[in-house]
């Protein structure tokens, strides 16, 4: 089947069988491989991508079903080449991660959260990630970079995160 | 050799991980990332029967699949790889990828199908159709250690792999003088570390080169040379990639059998092969269980509660196959006192095999469980006595002024002053304040405890549990290599020789590199030569790449100092000793006018051949190889050895409350007093801990590898294996300390398994606490809700009972 | 952990959803997808033929219907689990969905889930499956061109099991409005916060001027094979406190000899006591909620 997807405002013009996971299409079809298998039923969370701004499981949708979302992966989050996000930046400076493999999905996770949320609480943070899981970092680097990021989101003049928009 | 105590410039400063600049944007290189042109898919076909035989593979409904390539079994790869090695010396127990003849765990892989997509490959196994005899089958160790139960390899002629007893010191006569003594059972059940990312390899062969080349998700010291051996090849003829990231290892990625599955099926079939585990996989077949062992304690004490000796028998359920694991119960040995002064120990070391999936080496390799049980032990006799629990450990524990100190099983441990970390552990937590906050949960009705742990952490790893373990294999070394050169541009590149789940050791070797070259860290590139450009490597085992790969970076990065002030000194025509090395150039003391820059230097070294000094090689590139500090001896013939050179410690403080009626325990506040020596990099360090403590936690209170009856995992996705998330890991404060190392080139000790090590045995500590009030103990990890609500509920109707 | 191939269509109506669902002899709907599609990852569930329903804009939506005494919300099968969980209308005439919905799953499941996919799934830990038990919400659907509706308690017939035809599609959830002055109350016990519940209890409470229990409401989940209302305990203690001896005996008493569940998480034992403790409490923070609250709204 053909489906277009817009994946980080570009659009892609995809041939799939209709049980290709969107996990596997953004990874296999579309080379962006930022977003992990960790278990494809559902649980830990590393396969997280952004529809229309709204962390979802992208291993627990077809990619047949993706059309017509603005889809967010985390390869669509920095500014440019060399170049870290606030969020990115935040998560080197506590050290949010260890092995990396949770991390898009996290980082991803965080970017949805703070652009509707502006001063999460510290439970507010652990409730966003709550569907995350990482077996490295037992999560406290991780909920200080989102506190960090908020933080420094908070100090800017301007417009804190690029709003993701439907096409 | 150890530094002189001063302020370091870089180390322990709290650094960025450079590492993690290529992971927030999705740039990691992991073993699914790898795309060779032309891969194929492999996916397992598994046995369903905890043991039966094979009697026929039927793969042509497979085959006659569009885009199969090819079906794989047992025999065929039998015949063409050697077995996978073992450590002990179990001839035989053989271990293969695919079940021959018999397979001998639910799970275990008979068949691999090859296809041009891993969804095809899939559909194909469903369609290899195999005629299984269903064989008896045993579960429980103890049942497998009696005789007379079924035999997992009727060719062993038993299901016992190791059954060895040690007794250091004057074990019987210390029992028969001391006034009290006690004996329990204490039980780790099995769960594991279960990285996120599954193992994972795509292997491809070159037959105009002769060449394997292999990308795994690797964490597994001697992984080329036992693929090479497994696959027939000469070990010049595997070349691993060592710049693949790994998902989280914390021990069990050793993925061999996947390996060579692989290696075999790139070789036979002329294109690259990839086998990613999916989690079902991983869960029954990819061999990555960590221990399931059984404790039986006596334990002898006097009045205060000082113990003068201790009688252990450790067996451990390893499965059905053995490779590494049963080493697990040997590493112990390196601390099986604890931190305490125990003068006699007898230790039975069991290791059994079972028809359950085959174990893997497990973060801290033994030392979790053992942790456990000895803290139990210091309960029980605390309890006994009717004594305070801290107290009781303080009159134990080893003094600061004791070190270095001779534990019975003939390890020295190197420094320590455990009671300075309690004190500091203590006063953050205002512990009387925490007793009193103990006990207003309970003025509420609740349950509620204080959970106590003091254990080490044996860091630096030297291969002598296996001759330990194994006599026949006299093994001694277990090096590890950093290479540094200076290119003629004057930037200078530093080598390592293994691959990384996370603990960022580039960030380390920029670090040492930097502190003893004094130029900034981030200037110095760090990169991961292939398997046969490496020097050797045991791979980031044995919480010991600070020690070891710090240690070789070090001294790599001193000669290059040497070198350059030998360069300078001839050059200026100075003697040696006028010469300062600052900063990267060096000056004469007595004249600091007189200096030659780094760039003059390395253009000399490089280009002016007729100013280096005589016999002077040209360029810039040192080496070395670091053998373990205290190593290179093996065990007595009673057991004595020195495994490990270096030894942290934990103290752990926990308050934990439990509703009553639901058994549901919720830890209020978590506190670790951590010392690790000198800290390299703090971000490191702290990550280590809290993700140690969170696989503590996931080990004590929800993560189990649970079989029924019929020999099933019943745990066998992420559905019912429950991994801790961000709700059930609580906010834990750190305390630091550090007592340096005098083993080691900074006086760190390795962190890589802190938190682990102690965090289980805090939480039934505090569990403990909060239910003996109601005559109960749990003995055994994890502790399921629903079970201690029955527990619970059972006591107090006995106690209503009998009023 | 690739699905089985299946072909896949996107019907823009119900009727064309149901005319493809009569058509094939081995389909299967998908709303949200977040329990199906680990099925057919696991090659549980393994359809020939899935019908995506989740775009269909006559199956999400939620509307208040009727007047006073009998009026009532109705909510699109298609709803997501998320737009429940913030509606407004759910929140005012509904405080037990709302109260409930942040349990199920985490935020990226209910960003896709479904209601209709939760009660179609039926997992005898469900959430919204108590919530539409306890109160008594009736299920409609469409088989062909013909529709149905029954009542929650007849849905579930046993785990993972309803009387939904295989060729039908749940399209609605009716559930009834209670008058002023309610409270809610929900307490569940699991391993982590967001597992399968090992038992839960729901319930609602309406509170006459002089504080007595005007109407209850009470639901056990997670401890039998179907979600279960307790009517007769409900009946015994309407026009008192419902104090919490009378609940637990009353409660106690209606599990005596009902089938409870068993499985490596829980005893039969454990759930049979804990579904008391947890009805206890349910009801308790639901007379406690409703004396909060006004007497009219």
């Amino acid at each position: 089947m053909r489906v277009e997807l817009t994946v980080n405002g570009a659009i892609h013009a995809v041939d799939v069988e209709p049980r290709l996971s969107l996990l596997d299409c953004l990874r296999d079809k579309l080379l962006l491989t930022g977003a992990h298998a960790g278990c494809e039923h559902g649980v830990c969370g590393a396969c997280t991508v952004l529809i229309d701004g709204t962390p979802v499981r992208s291993c627990l949708m077809f990619a047949v079903q993706a059309d017509g979302y603005a889809i967010t992966t985390i390869e669509g989050l920095s500014p440019g080449p060399g170049e870290l996000s606030l969020i990115q930046d935040a998560f080197c400076e506590t050290h949010g991660m260890q092995c990396g493999y949770c991390t898009p999905a996290m980082i991803l996770t965080a970017h949805a959260l703070l652009a509707g949320n502006p001063t999460p609480t510290r439970a507010e943070i652990v409730e966003a990630i709550s569907g995350n899981i990482c077996r490295c970092t037992g999560y406290a680097q991780i909920v200080e970079a989102i506190a960090l990021a908020a933080e420094r989101m908070r100090g800017l003049n301007q417009p804190a995160i690029a709003p993701v928009s439907r096409p | 050799m150890s530094a002189p105590s001063r302020k370091f410039r870089f180390v322990s400063t709290d650094r960025r991980v450079r590492e993690d600049r290529r992971f927030v944007v999705g740039k990691g290189r992991f073993a699914a990332d790898i795309a060779l042109a032309a891969t194929k898919h492999v996916a397992l076909v598994t046995c369903d029967h905890p043991a039966a035989r094979i009697l026929r593979i039927d793969k042509t409904e497979a085959l006659a699949l569009t885009g199969v390539h090819y079906v794989l079994d047992g025999r065929e790869l039998a015949g063409a790889t050697s077995p996978l090695l073992a450590g002990l010396d179990t001839p035989n127990v053989p271990r293969r990828p695919l079940a021959v003849d018999v397979a001998r765990y639910s799970g275990e892989w008979v068949a691999a199908v090859v296809a041009d997509t891993r969804a095809i490959a899939e559909d194909a196994a469903e369609l290899v159709h195999v005629d299984y005899e269903p064989l008896p089958f045993v579960l429980d160790g103890e049942e497998a250690y009696a005789p007379g139960s079924p035999l997992v390899h009727e060719a062993h002629g038993s299901n016992v792999l190791l059954d060895r007893t040690f007794v250091w010191g004057e074990v019987e006569r210390d029992f028969a003088a001391s006034p009290h003594r006690l004996a329990f059972k204490v039980k780790w059940g099995r769960s594991s570390t279960v990285p996120v990312e599954t193992f994972g390899v795509v292997a491809s062969w070159d037959p105009w080169r002769e060449m394997l080349d292999v990308y795994a998700s690797i964490q597994m010291p001697r992984f080329p040379d036992q693929v090479a051996l497994a696959l027939k090849l000469p070990g010049s003829a595997v070349r691993v990639h060592n710049d693949v990231d790994v998902g989280g290892s914390y021990g069990v990625k050793r993925g061999i059998k996947h390996t060579v599955l692989a290696g075999h099926l790139a070789r036979r079939l002329g294109f690259p092969v990839r086998l990613i585990e999916d989690r079902l996989e991983n869960m029954r077949g990819g061999d990555a269980h960590g221990p399931e062992r059984n404790f039986d304690i006596e334990v002898a004490f006097d009045d205060l509660g000082v113990i003068r000796s201790m009688k252990m028998r450790a067996l451990d359920n390893v499965g059905a196959y053995a490779g590494r694991s049963p080493f697990q119960l040997g590493k112990p040995v390196s601390a099986i006192v604890g931190p305490y002064c125990i003068k006699s120990v007898q230790y039975q070391a069991i290791a059994v095999v079972s028809n359950k999936t085959t174990q893997e080496a497990v973060r801290a390799f033994g030392q979790g469980p053992t942790n456990y049980a000895i803290e139990r032990t210091l309960e029980e006799v605390a309890w006994h006595r009717g004594l305070d629990r801290l107290e009781v450990r303080r009159r134990n524990l080893i003094r600061a002024e004791q070190f270095p100190y001779l534990i019975p099983s003939g390890t020295t441990y190197d420094s320590g002053d455990y009671h300075a970390v309690i004190d500091k552990v203590l006063a953050r937590a205002d512990y009387s304040a925490l007793v009193a906050e103990r006990d207003r949960l309970r003025g509420q009705g609740l349950l509620a405890g204080i959970g106590i742990a003091a254990c080490l952490e044996p860091s630096g790893a030297n291969s002598t549990f296996e001759p330990l373990l194994n006599p026949k294999n006299e093994t001694t070394t277990y090096s590890e290599g950093c290479r540094i050169t200076v290119d003629v541009s004057g930037a200078v590149t530093a080598n390592i020789h293994t691959v990384s789940a996370g603990q960022g050791h580039e960030t380390l070797v920029g670090t040492v590199v930097g502190e003893v070259l004094e130029i900034d860290p981030d200037r110095i590139r760090v990169v991961r030569p292939d398997s046969l450009s490496s020097l050797p490597s045991q791979s980031p085992v044995g919480s010991r790449m600070a020690i070891m790969l710090g240690g070789a970076a070090f001294h790599a990065a001193q000669k290059l100092k040497a070198r350059l002030i030998a360069i300078a000194a001839h050059d200026l025509k100075i003697p040696p000793e006028r010469a300062v090395y600052e900063n990267g150039d060096v000056f004469d003391r007595s004249a600091p006018q007189t200096r030659r820059s780094w760039i003059e230097l390395v253009t000399i070294a490089h280009r002016y051949f007729h100013r280096l000094p005589p016999d002077t090689e040209p360029g810039l590139a040192f080496s070395h190889i670091i053998q373990v500090p205290m190593g290179g001896t093996l065990p007595t013939p009673d057991g004595r050895v020195q495994i490990y050179p270096c030894f942290a410690f934990e103290f752990h403080l926990v308050l934990i409350s439990i509703d009553p009626d639901l058994g549901k325990p919720e830890i209020r506040r978590w506190l670790v007093g951590h010392d690790c020596g000198t800290v390299i990099n703090p971000k490191i360090v702290r990550g280590m801990t809290m993700g140690g403590i969170a696989h503590g936690i996931g080990a004590a209170l929800y993560e189990e590898f649970a079989y029924n009856g019929e020999g099933q995992l019943v745990a066998q996705s992420f559905m019912d294996y429950l991994l801790p998330s961000a709700h059930e890991v609580p906010e834990v404060e750190i305390v630091h300390h550090e007592t340096p190392s005098p083993h080691t080139v900074f006086g760190q000790k390795g962190s890589g398994e802190s938190g682990y090590l102690g965090a289980p045995a805090a939480i039934a500590s505090a569990v403990n606490d909060a239910i003996r009030p109601l005559g109960i103990v749990v003995s055994s990890l994890p502790i399921k809700i629903a079970q201690l609500g029955d527990m619970i509920a059972d006591a107090r109707e006995r106690i209503a009972n009998s009023e | 952990m690739k699905p089985a191939a299946f072909d896949y269509a996107r019907p823009s109506s119900l009727d064309e959803a149901c005319a493809l669902l009569a058509q094939s002899e081995d389909a299967r709907i998908i709303a949200g997808g977040q329990t199906l599609v680990p099925l057919m990852a696991m090659r549980l569930a393994r359809p020939k033929h899935l019908i995506d329903i989740a775009r269909i804009g006559d199956l999400a939506f939620i509307r208040k219907e009727g007047e006073a005494q009998g009026s009532v919300v109705m909510i699109g099968a298609a709803t997501r689990q998320c737009v429940v969980e913030r509606d407004p209308t759910v929140r005012a005439e509904l405080p037990l969905l709302a109260k409930v919905t942040p349990f199920v799953g985490h935020a990226p499941t209910r960003a896709r889930g479904t209601i209709g996919g939760s009660l179609a799934n039926a997992d005898p830990a469900a959430e919204i499956a108590l919530v539409a038990v306890t109160l008594g919400a009736t299920l409609h659907w469409r088989e062909g061109t013909s529709t149905a509706e029954v009542p929650a308690a007849d849905f579930f017939i046993g785990p993972m099991t309803t009387i939904l035809p295989p060729t039908a599609c749940l399209t609605a959830v009716r559930f009834p409005i209670w008058e002023a002055r309610i409270g809610v109350g929900f307490h569940e016990v699991n391993a982590r916060k967001s597992d399968f519940a090992f038992a839960s209890a729901a319930a609602q409470v309406a509170l006459d001027e002089n504080g007595l229990c005007r109407r209850i409401a009470l639901g056990i989940g997670a401890v039998t094979p179907v979600p279960l209302r307790l009517d007769a305990v409900a009946r015994s203690l309407v026009g008192t406190r419902a104090e919490e001896g009378d609940v637990r005996d009353a409660v106690r008493a209606a599990l005596a000899d009902v089938e409870i569940l068993t499985d490596l998480h829980a005893s039969t034992a454990y759930r049979r006591r804990v579904a008391v403790t947890l009805a206890v409490r349910a009801l308790a923070d639901a007379r406690a909620a409703a004396q909060r609250e006004p007497h009219a709204r």
